[in-house]
């Protein structure tokens, strides 16, 4: 008796289709799998200490970044802000707010607060916020439309592909550095062209996408 | 002019024994593919072969736990046994290729029976040299990134890296050389089906055979994909090695940086893996008792193709001093110098001894037919090709441009480990095509019957 009827050649005709499927699917999974917000963790917002809202303190009040983030001109680390900067208002409004509890008890034990970081880089990258507020990239650019975050979230993949998307093409990124921590900036018919600033601000797109410019 | 060596066999030597039959060499071939129990022979050599199989795992888990601080690489010498033996084994891969695809080129008769044996000796020696710059990544984990595939990272692999050429050469090399093999053997897996006596052999060898019936259509097709292939395989091989010679031609390095690499390193390819096959046909033809198939004949052309290649490597020997003695580099010169006459030196002098004056002992025709001699001629060849590349490689990063960084380097036990493991990896795959898969193609052996009746 014939072990292989001509139904094999079904099998093996099924089997070749089969592995020329799956080699596709996994082409796609590759493409797919890392873009999907559960792995970019893209609008995810971390449970914080004390709910902060970007959205009432910023577009609401009118506060600068840099009254809080204080650091951000001059270091690479933008600085969370003390519990005594938070106090320079909550001395006086809201005081007894429950959600504030954290806040007050921080001051009285002289602990800071612990947020949960947001962005997250690996160590191997080094990101200097001082310089690129330098060269005029908006908060925005890479933190969104944070003053309209009830609860900050996270707005870019950090892929190292996003960060060379603009390393390589930095003059839509740009503007003027009096707007840099401007919110809800747009670029208006009088703006600078993005070229214009990048001569401006001495960008050098030639070395910018070097590897030792973010891995040292 | 042309010279031609007397062989001691007449003229019209048969290359296969007169008695064997068409009915009979598939018989004798297919029966050691079908026998239930392996003979105890086959069973020693892979048990070995595993043992040192497991080494390499060992090895390896050490090496990926501890990083390859394991290893005797450090500044200057950061390059050692790894890449070392990756151009060793790349280079037996790359002869078994010579031999089965060039020679099929030339229709020599000798190469019907050997072929397959050189193809499952280069698809078992290429995972032993992809194996080996992985290894030697710092992050090993992370090799995928040689893979140009749609990544998060918006960088695509380095054109200009010699790592890459590497990869890409070794990807192409053994995607085809699989195909190749298989392309060859389908033919034979068929035969192994209609002689197979248990269900189990036969609906695994007829799964493998792909529906070969042996219509004539069905040959004509496979001959012109095989002619194809072969066409493209032997040149492809020369610039897979000639790529490994240029990994060291492009480093500005004394000793690395001369034109002259991509032909040396091929042969030494031709030399190195022919003696290997040379190694492995006494193997199968004791071990599997094919006298008659694989006989004086085959050796006697295969000793010659060792001598024509270790003239040809002598030939590159030569070039090798000339360069720094005619150039005007004086780094060039001091590491010749440190080479010939340094740390190396033991090395050195043997792997010329080993690789290109005791092969001149295959001018004898005795020697070319006598198999304990080419035996010990073939393993001294090999072993004496690996201190080539040893010393290639580590002569010159030992002595380099700035006489204050120079250092030496010692293998740790790790080192060798790797290389007895890689051997294992090695015999390991070898006993399981010998187990398993037709080790002389029935097909072309029994056109070359063919043949010599009408001689």
């Amino acid at each position: 008796m014939a072990i292989f009827t001509p139904r094999a050649n079904l099998f093996m005709n099924a089997a070749l289709i089969g592995a020329v499927l799956l080699g596709a699917c996994l082409l796609l999974a590759i493409r797919v799998v890392p873009v999907i917000g559960y792995n970019t963790q893209e609008r995810f917002a971390p449970e914080q200490p004390i709910p902060f809202s970007h959205k009432h303190h910023v577009s609401g009040l009118g506060l600068d970044c840099r009254y809080c983030h204080t650091k951000v001109e001059t270091s690479s680390s933008a600085g969370m802000p003390s519990t005594a900067i938070c106090m320079t208002c909550h001395s006086q409004v809201w005081r007894n707010a429950a959600m504030l509890a954290p806040d007050r008890q921080s001051l009285a034990e002289n602990i800071p607060l612990r947020w949960n970081r947001v962005y997250t880089l690996p160590d191997y990258v080094f990101f200097d916020h001082s310089i690129h507020i330098a060269k005029g990239v908006g908060c925005t650019e890479c933190h969104g439309p944070i003053g309209d975050m009830d609860l900050t979230w996270k707005a870019r993949t950090l892929y190292m592909s996003w960060c060379l998307s603009c390393h390589r093409d930095p003059a839509p990124h740009l503007r003027p550095r009096d707007q840099v921590t401007t919110p809800d900036w747009r670029r208006t018919p009088s703006t600078p062209s993005g070229e214009a600033l990048m001569a401006d601000y001495h960008v050098h797109t030639e070395n910018l996408s070097d590897c030792g410019v973010c891995h040292r | 002019m042309s010279i031609t060596l007397p062989s001691g066999l007449s003229p019209d030597a048969p290359v296969i024994a007169p008695h064997v039959t068409l009915t009979s060499v598939s018989e004798e071939v297919s029966s050691r593919v079908l026998i239930d129990r392996a003979p105890l022979w086959w069973w020693v050599g892979f048990g070995i072969s595993f043992a040192l199989l497991i080494v390499l795992v060992v090895q390896m888990a050490w090496l990926f736990i501890n990083g390859i601080g394991v290893w005797g690489v450090d500044i200057p010498v950061a390059w050692g046994f790894a890449i070392a033996e990756y151009v060793w084994w790349i280079a037996l891969a790359s002869g078994g290729t010579i031999v089965s695809a060039l020679f099929f080129l030339t229709r020599s008769p000798w190469r019907s029976a050997t072929n397959r044996i050189a193809e499952s000796m280069l698809l078992s020696a290429a995972p032993c040299a992809g194996l080996m710059p992985i290894m030697h990544l710092g992050r090993p984990g992370l090799f995928y990134w040689l893979f140009p595939y749609s990544n998060v990272m918006g960088v695509w692999p380095q054109p200009r890296s010699p790592l890459w050429w590497d990869f890409i050469c070794l990807i192409c090399y053994i995607i085809m050389s699989v195909f190749y093999y298989y392309t060859g053997i389908l033919p034979d897996l068929a035969t192994v089906r209609d002689l197979a006596q248990t269900k189990r052999k036969r609906i695994l060898y007829g799964i493998l055979a792909l529906g070969w019936r042996g219509s004539a259509a069905e040959w004509q097709n496979q001959r012109v994909v095989y002619a194809i292939m072969s066409a493209i395989m032997a040149p492809m091989v020369v610039s897979v090695h000639s790529v490994v010679g240029l990994d060291f031609a492009a480093g500005l390095t004394p000793g690395w940086h001369d034109t002259q690499f991509s032909p040396y390193f091929y042969f030494g390819a031709i030399v190195s893996g022919t003696a290997v096959i040379v190694m492995l046909t006494i193997l199968v033809r004791w071990g599997y008792n094919l006298q008659d198939v694989l006989t004086e004949y085959h050796f006697n052309a295969m000793a010659k193709l060792i001598l024509v290649g270790s003239l040809m490597l002598m030939y590159a020997y030569v070039w090798e001093s000339f360069g720094p003695m005619y150039g005007s580099g004086v780094a060039e010169k001091t590491e010749y110098y440190q080479r010939i006459f340094g740390f190396t030196s033991p090395a050195f002098w043997a792997e010329k001894v080993l690789t290109v004056v005791i092969p001149q002992l295959l001018w004898f025709p005795f020697v070319r037919r006598n198999q304990l001699l080419l035996l010990l001629i073939c393993s001294g060849i090999i072993v004496g090709m690996w201190q080539e590349r040893y010393v290639f490689v580590i002569s010159s990063l030992a002595h380099n441009y700035m006489p204050s960084s120079w250092g030496v380097f010692y293998p740790t036990f790790w080192d060798w480990a790797a290389l007895a493991g890689t051997i294992g990896l090695f015999l390991t795959l070898f006993f399981l095509f010998l187990r398993f898969a037709p080790i002389v193609s029935i097909a072309e052996v029994r056109e070359i019957i063919e043949q010599e009746k009408s001689k």
